[in-house]
C-alpha cells in the first residue's frame, strides 16, 4: 500500500519535473562529465558538490576522532591523576614522564598543548568544516535547485585549502617542542613569547600557519554559498520559499565572511610581533631572566580581534545546526515547521547581534568595566531569539505524528542540549555573575552543551537524514538509536556536574586539583566524568563504524523520497550524476513545508497551487 | 596492549550491534516496514518520556548532593562584602532559568511521546500563530530587562573604583610565572613606582629605589587583611595574563603586563569566623587526611586562597597564596612585624642606587646605636667591654681614605667626646691575614691615624686621642672565610678614661 504510494508519487514528481522544469540544456553541453571523467577528477580533485561536501565530512569525522582521543587522554589525567599512564609511552612518547616507582603521567606542557588542540580542532576543523562545509556543499544545490555551486573551481580550493590546513596542524602535532599550549583563544603574551611556552614556539608558527589557511578555505566556500543561494535559485524559489537549512547556511556564509578576515588580521599582527620585533600586544615583559624591549602594546588589542570572529564564530557553528534541525524535526514531525517567518528572522536577529557581544568574552580582562554595560544588554537579549526558536521547535513537535528514527531523535536531543546549554548563558551573559563564573568550569559545561554538543547533535541529525542522499543507503537503525541514547545520556553526565565544579569555583585549565584545598574534593565527580567521557567516544566510534559499514552495507534505498519530504533534494534519482537532476531543474511553485496540508501527507514543493489554494507562511 | 584489546572489544561489539540491526531488518521485513516504525515509534517516545522523568531527577538528587560544596549556598556563602550580591543574581537567575528549564525540557520529551507516530493519527497543520510568537517573545524580553537592569546595577557597584577621600587598604598582587608578589604599600601607604627594566633577582618587581615611596614597601609571602575594612588590589602582570582569583571573596581580574588593573572588595568574615561556619556541616568534620584520622580536620585546616584563572603556561595550576583575614588589632600586628624588603635584602648592596648616602632615619638611628654603645661601655665595670667597634667606619680598598660615610659614625664620636669633656680614647686598626704583615701593619696604623687626625680636625684636644695599629695581629673572628675577614678587618675605640 505505502509502497505503492510513494512509487506513484516519484512518477508523479518526475512527470512534474518533466511538465513544469527548466530547460537549461545543461546535459546537451556534455561538461558535467567532464568533471567526473576519472577516478582523480572524481574522487580527489572533484568540482562536483556533493562529492566534496563528503571530502569534507570524512575529513571532519577523521578530526572528531583525533579531537575527542585528545579529551580522553586529558580526562584520564583528570580523572585518574594517581593511575600510571606509562602505557600510553608507545603514542606519546616524552610526553608521558615515567617516575622512579614506573608511574607514568602526563606532562602538563602536554596537557595544556592536549587542551589546546582539542579546542582548536573541534571548533574549527570539525564543526567549522566538517559541518558548515559538509552540509553546505551538499544541501545548497540541491535545495535551491541548482546544477552546482557557482564556482566548482573555487569550491574545490575551499575543500583543498582546509585539507593543507590540516596537514600543517596535523604535522604541529610531532614537533619536538610540542604543538601550541597556551589555549585555544591563543591569548598574547603567551602564545608570543617561546620563552614562556614551550608550545609556543614552532608549535605556534604552525598553529597560525595552519588557521590562516583555513580562513582561506572558509572564505573560498563562503563566497560560493553566498553567489549560489543568491544568484542561482530555480525558478520560482524566493528567498521566502527557502528550507530552513539554506537560511541557516547563508547567513553563517555571511557572518564568515565578516568575522573571518578581522581574525586573520589579529593572527597578523600576532605573527608580526613573534618575528618582527614589533609590540602590537606586548609591552613591558621580563621574562626567561630578562627584561624584553617590547613597549606600548596591548594584549587586550587582540582579544577584541579574536572575540570579534570567536564570538560570530560559535553562530557559524550552531546556525547550520539549527537549520537541520528545524528542518528534520519538520520533515519527521510530518509538520511544516511551526513559524517559518519567526524562524527566519530569529536568525537574523542572532547573525545581526553576534557582531556586537563579543566583549562578553573579556568582562574579567581588564577593559573597562563601563562598557561591560552594553555588552551585558546586547547579550542577554540573544535569549529572545533563542527562546523563540525553542518554542518553535517544541511548538513544531506539538500535534505531530512524529516518525522516531535516529534523525528525529537527535533533533530532539539537539533541542534538550540547546535548552541546557543556552539557559547557563544567561548566567555568565550577566557580567556580575561572571565575576564568579568566569574561566570556571561553568563556562567549560555552558559551551561544551551549548555549542559543541548541541552542534554535534545537529550535524548527527543532518547524517543521519541525508545519508540516503549521499550514499543511496540508509545508516544502520539500531547501531544509530544506540548512538543517540548513550550520547544523550553520557553527554549530560560528563557536562552537567561541571556545572557544580563551576560553582565551586573550580577554575577551567587545571591540570591538577591538589593545590588548592578549595578544588580538591571532587575526585569522585572527576572519576565520573571521565569515565563518561570514555564511553561516549566508544559510541562515537560506533557511529564512524555504522557510517562506514552503511556506505557499502547498508540497506539500500528502493525510492526517492525515503522521508516523504517536500524539498528539492528529494526530486533527483537515488544516486544523482553531476548537475543532480538529470534532464530539466525542477521549478518552484510552493513554500518548502506543506505537510499534513489538506490531509495530504506532505506536498512537494514542485507541486502546483491548486487554483483555490492559498501558500501559506506569507 | 590494554588499548589494542579495547579496541577488539569495541569492534566485538560493533558486529553484536549489526548482527542485532539485522534481526531487526528481517522483522520488519515480515511484519513490513510501516508496522515495523510504528513499534520502533512507541518504544523511542516511551524512552523519552523515562528519560525526561530519570534526568530531572538526577538534576535535583546531584545537586542536593554536591551543595555544602558549592559556593553562595550554606557553608560557601560570599566572605565580602559585594559577594552576597553576585550570589543573589545567581539565585534569581537559577529561579528563572530553573522555571523555564522544567517547562521546556518536559514539553519536548512530553510531546515527543504524546505525539508518536501512530496508525490512524493525522498531523496537525499549524505553521504558525503570530499570537504565540508575540507572547513568546515578549516573557523572555520582560525576564531580561529585568535580570539586565539588577545585573548591570550590582556590576557597576561592584566594579566602581575606590574615591579618593575614602578610608582603605591598598595592595599590590603581581603575577608571574608561577606564583604570586604580594606587595604592601608599608607606613607611607603608598607604593612605590616600578619599571619593569630595573627587574633583577634582587628585585623582583623592579622597584625603582630611588623613589622614596618604595623605601617602606613590604613583601609579602600570603595576604593578610583587617576584617571589615575596604581593600584596593592593584593587580599587575611580569610576564603574560594572570588572573587575580579570590573564590572566597567573589573577586576576579586579570593582570595584564604593561597595563595594571584594579579590584576594590571588603572582607567581611574573619578566617576564624569563616571555620567556625564549615564546623557546623558534616562533610567538614572529616580529617584532611585520611590515614589520619586524629589529624586537623577539614573546618580546622581551612584557608582563604589567591588562585590564578587565566592560563599562563604549564605552572598555571600551582599559583596558590593563602588569604588570612584577620581582626584589626591583629593586623596592626602582624603589619608592625614585617619588615621593609628595601631594607631588608636590598640596602647597602651593589644594586642600591642610594649605598652613597644616608637617609635622616638611618643617621639618627645610627647615633642612637652609638651613643648607646658608649654609655653602656661607660657604665660597665669590665675592662673587655670598654673596647667598642665602629659599625660604620670604612675604607676605600687598600687604603687609609675614609669613605663618605664614614664620617656620620665618626661626627657622633665628636658629639660624644663634646659632652663628656673628660674622656680620652684609644684609636685602634686592625686587618686581615691577606697580603704582606708589615704592609697590614702600616695601614692599619695608617687608617687609625685618619680617624685620629679627623676627630682632631672637629676639634677634640689631640692629648684626649692615641691612635695605633695593630696589623693582623689581633683577630676576632676566623681569616678562613670572607664574613671572618670582613670581621677582624675594622676599626675600634678603647675607653681609656672616663672619669666623668
Amino acid at each position: 500500500m505505502a509502497n505503492d504510494m510513494m512509487t506513484k508519487t516519484m512518477h508523479e514528481e518526475e512527470a512534474l519535473i518533466q511538465e513544469l522544469g527548466y530547460e537549461d540544456h545543461f546535459h546537451e553541453h556534455h561538461h558535467g562529465d567532464k568533471y567526473q571523467s576519472n577516478f582523480i577528477t572524481t574522487y580527489i580533485f572533484s568540482q562536483d558538490h556533493k562529492m566534496i561536501a563528503k571530502q569534507f565530512l570524512i575529513t571532519g569525522m577523521f578530526w572528531a576522532l583525533i579531537g575527542a582521543a585528545m579529551s580522553i587522554v586529558f580526562r584520564l589525567q583528570l580523572g585518574f591523576p594517581e593511575e600510571s599512564l606509562a602505557w600510553l609511552k608507545p603514542v606519546l612518547g616524552k610526553w608521558i614522564q615515567i617516575n622512579d616507582a614506573g608511574i607514568g603521567t602526563l606532562s602538563p606542557d602536554f596537557y595544556y598543548a592536549l587542551v589546546t588542540m582539542h579546542g582548536t580542532i573541534i571548533v574549527f576543523f570539525v564543526l567549522t568544516a566538517g559541518l558548515s562545509g559538509t552540509f553546505a556543499n551538499f544541501l545548497i544545490p540541491l535545495q535551491v535547485g541548482a546544477r552546482d555551486m557557482a564556482s566548482p573551481l573555487l569550491n574545490m580550493f575551499s575543500y583543498w585549502f582546509f585539507f593543507l590546513a590540516s596537514v600543517v596542524m596535523f604535522a604541529s602535532l610531532f614537533v619536538s617542542t610540542g604543538p601550541f599550549s597556551g589555549g585555544w583563544t591563543a591569548y598574547p603574551p603567551l602564545s608570543a613569547l617561546p620563552q614562556a611556552s614551550s608550545g609556543s614556539g614552532a608549535g605556534m608558527t604552525l598553529w597560525l600557519v595552519a588557521l590562516t589557511l583555513f580562513v582561506v578555505s572558509t572564505l573560498l566556500g563562503g563566497i560560493n554559498y553566498i553567489t549560489t543561494i543568491l544568484n542561482l535559485r530555480t525558478k520560482g524559489m524566493s528567498m521566502w520559499r527557502l528550507p530552513l537549512p539554506i537560511w541557516a547556511l547563508f547567513i553563517t556564509a555571511v557572518l564568515g565572511l565578516l568575522s573571518f578576515p578581522v581574525l586573520v588580521s589579529g593572527f597578523l599582527l600576532l605573527m608580526f610581533d613573534r618575528s618582527l620585533g614589533t609590540s602590537f600586544y606586548l609591552s613591558e615583559i621580563y621574562t626567561g631572566g630578562q627584561a624584553l624591549d617590547f613597549a606600548g602594546g596591548s594584549p587586550i588589542l587582540y582579544q577584541h580581534l579574536f572575540w570579534f570572529l570567536g564570538h560570530p564564530e560559535v553562530y557559524i557553528i550552531i546556525l547550520p545546526a539549527m537549520g537541520i534541525v528545524s528542518e528534520v524535526l519538520s520533515v519527521h514531525a510530518r509538520k511544516p515547521v511551526f513559524g517559518y517567518k519567526a524562524m527566519v528572522y530569529s536568525i537574523l536577529a542572532i547573525a545581526f547581534l553576534s557582531f556586537i557581544v563579543w566583549a562578553h568574552h573579556m568582562f574579567m580582562s581588564g577593559v573597562n568595566p563601563f562598557i561591560s554595560n552594553f555588552f551585558v544588554i546586547f547579550t542577554l537579549i540573544f535569549a529572545v531569539p533563542s527562546a523563540v526558536k525553542v518554542f518553535n521547535w517544541i511548538a513544531t513537535l506539538y500535534g505531530g505524528n512524529i516518525r522516531f528514527n535516529s534523525a528525529s531523535l537527535f533533533g530532539i536531543g539537539f533541542v534538550s542540549m540547546f535548552i541546557s546549554g543556552g539557559l547557563t548563558g544567561i548566567f555568565l551573559g550577566n557580567s556580575a555573575i561572571d565575576i564568579q563564573m568566569h574561566d570556571t568550569y561553568f563556562v567549560v559545561a555552558h559551551f561544551h552543551i551549548v555549542m559543541g554538543i548541541a552542534a554535534f547533535f545537529g550535524m548527527f541529525a543532518g547524517i543521519y537524514h541525508w545519508f540516503p542522499k549521499m550514499y543511496g543507503r540508509f545508516m544502520d537503525e539500531t547501531m544509530g538509536k544506540i548512538h543517540f541514547w548513550v550520547t544523550l545520556v553520557g553527554a549530560y553526565a560528563i557536562f552537567w556536574p561541571m556545572h557544580y565544579l563551576g560553582m565551586a569555583g573550580v577554575p577551567r585549565r587545571y591540570y591538577s586539583f591538589e593545590t588548592f584545598d578549595a578544588f580538591k574534593h571532587f575526585a569522585g565527580m572527576n572519576k565520573f566524568i571521565t569515565v563518561a567521557a570514555i564511553i561516549v567516544f566508544a559510541v562515537q566510534v560506533l557511529f564512524v563504524i555504522n557510517f562506514f559499514y552503511s556506505i557499502w552495507k547498508g540497506k539500500k534505498l528502493t525510492v526517492m523520497n525515503p522521508w516523504g519530504a517536500s524539498t528539492l533534494e528529494w526530486t533527483t534519482p537515488i544516486r544523482p550524476g553531476h548537475g543532480n537532476w538529470p534532464g530539466k531543474i525542477p521549478t518552484v511553485q510552493r513554500w518548502a513545508y506543506d505537510y499534513g496540508k489538506d490531509g495530504n501527507d506532505f506536498i512537494s514543493q514542485i507541486t502546483p497551487l491548486r487554483d483555490d489554494e492559498k501558500e501559506d507562511s506569507h | 596492549m590494554t588499548f589494542l584489546l579495547a579496541v577488539l572489544c569495541l569492534l566485538l561489539i560493533a558486529v553484536i550491534v549489526i548482527q542485532i540491526g539485522r534481526v531487526t531488518e528481517l522483522a520488519s521485513k515480515i511484519r513490513g516496514d510501516e508496522e515495523m516504525q510504528l513499534i520502533i515509534n512507541k518504544r523511542q517516545a516511551n524512552f523519552s518520556l523515562i528519560f525526561v522523568i530519570l534526568f530531572l531527577i538526577g538534576c535535583v538528587a546531584s545537586a542536593m548532593m554536591y551543595k555544602n560544596w558549592m559556593l553562595g549556598y550554606g557553608p560557601h556563602k560570599a566572605a565580602s562584602a559585594h559577594g552576597s550580591g553576585l550570589d543573589s543574581m545567581f539565585d534569581i537567575t537559577l529561579f528563572f532559568t530553573g522555571i523555564v528549564f522544567i517547562v521546556t525540557q518536559v514539553a519536548l520529551f512530553y510531546f515527543a511521546w504524546k505525539y508518536k507516530g501512530e496508525k490512524n493519527r493525522k498531523a496537525l497543520f499549524m505553521p504558525h500563530d503570530n499570537r504565540l510568537e508575540i507572547i513568546w517573545t515578549a516573557i523572555p524580553a520582560i525576564v531580561m530587562a529585568f535580570l539586565v537592569i539588577k545585573g548591570l546595577d550590582t556590576w557597576n557597584q561592584v566594579m566602581a573604583d575606590v574615591k579618593p577621600d575614602e578610608d582603605f587598604i591598598e595592595i599590590e598582587a603581581t603575577g608571574y610565572q608561577f606564583a604570586w608578589a604580594i606587595r604592601y604599600p608599608g607606613p607611607d601607604n603608598q607604593l612605590g613606582t616600578r619599571n619593569y627594566k630595573l627587574i633583577t633577582g634582587l628585585n623582583p618587581l623592579g622597584q625603582d629605589w630611588t623613589d622614596a615611596k618604595n623605601l617602606d614597601d613590604i613583601h609579602a609571602d600570603k595576604i593578610v587583611l583587617p576584617v571589615n575594612k575596604k581593600v584596593r588590589v592593584r593587580i599587575t602582570s611580569r610576564d603574560v595574563l594572570h588572573n587575580f582569583y579570590l573564590p572566597h571573596f567573589r573577586v576576579k581580574m586579570d593582570a595584564v603586563p604593561g597595563m595594571p588593573t584594579y579590584f576594590v572588595f571588603t572582607p567581611t568574615k574573619t578566617t576564624a569566623e569563616y571555620r567556625e561556619g564549615l564546623q557546623a556541616y558534616e562533610q567538614y568534620q572529616q580529617p584532611v587526611d585520611p590515614n589520619d584520622p586524629t589529624g586537623p580536620k577539614m573546618w580546622e585546616a581551612f584557608n582563604y586562597e589567591l588562585a590564578c584563572a587565566e592560563l599562563c603556561g604549564n605552572g598555571h595550576f600551582s599559583m596558590r597564596r593563602i588569604v588570612e583575614i584577620v581582626s584589626q588589632e591583629e593586623y596592626d600586628a602582624w603589619l608592625a612585624q614585617q619588615k621593609s624588603y628595601y631594607l631588608g635584602s636590598v640596602r647597602g648592596s651593589d644594586e642600591d642606587p642610594n649605598k652613597d648616602k644616608l637617609f635622616d632615619f638611618e643617621i639618627k638611628q645610627r647615633k642612637q646605636e652609638f651613643t648607646d654603645a658608649v654609655e653602656k661601655a661607660i657604665s660597665s665595670d669590665s675592662i673587655a667591654d670598654k673596647t667598642l667597634k665602629f659599625n660604620y667606619v670604612n675604607f676605600e680598598t687598600g687604603s687609609a681614605t675614609l669613605t663618605a660615610l664614614s664620617k656620620y659614625e665618626l661626627d657622633n664620636l665628636v658629639e660624644v667626646m663634646n659632652k663628656y669633656p673628660n674622656m680620652s680614647i684609644e684609636i685602634a686598626g686592625h686587618t686581615d691575614n691577606t697580603g704582606d704583615v708589615v704592609q697590614n701593619q702600616i695601614l692599619s696604623e695608617d687608617r687609625a691615624q685618619a680617624v685620629y687626625d679627623y676627630v682632631v680636625e672637629k676639634g677634640i684636644a689631640a692629648p684626649r686621642l692615641r691612635a695605633v695599629g695593630y696589623g693582623q695581629d689581633r683577630p676576632i673572628d676566623t681569616n678562613d672565610t670572607d664574613a671572618g675577614r670582613a670581621n677582624n678587618r675594622r676599626t675600634e675605640f678603647k675607653i681609656l678614661n672616663q672619669s666623668l
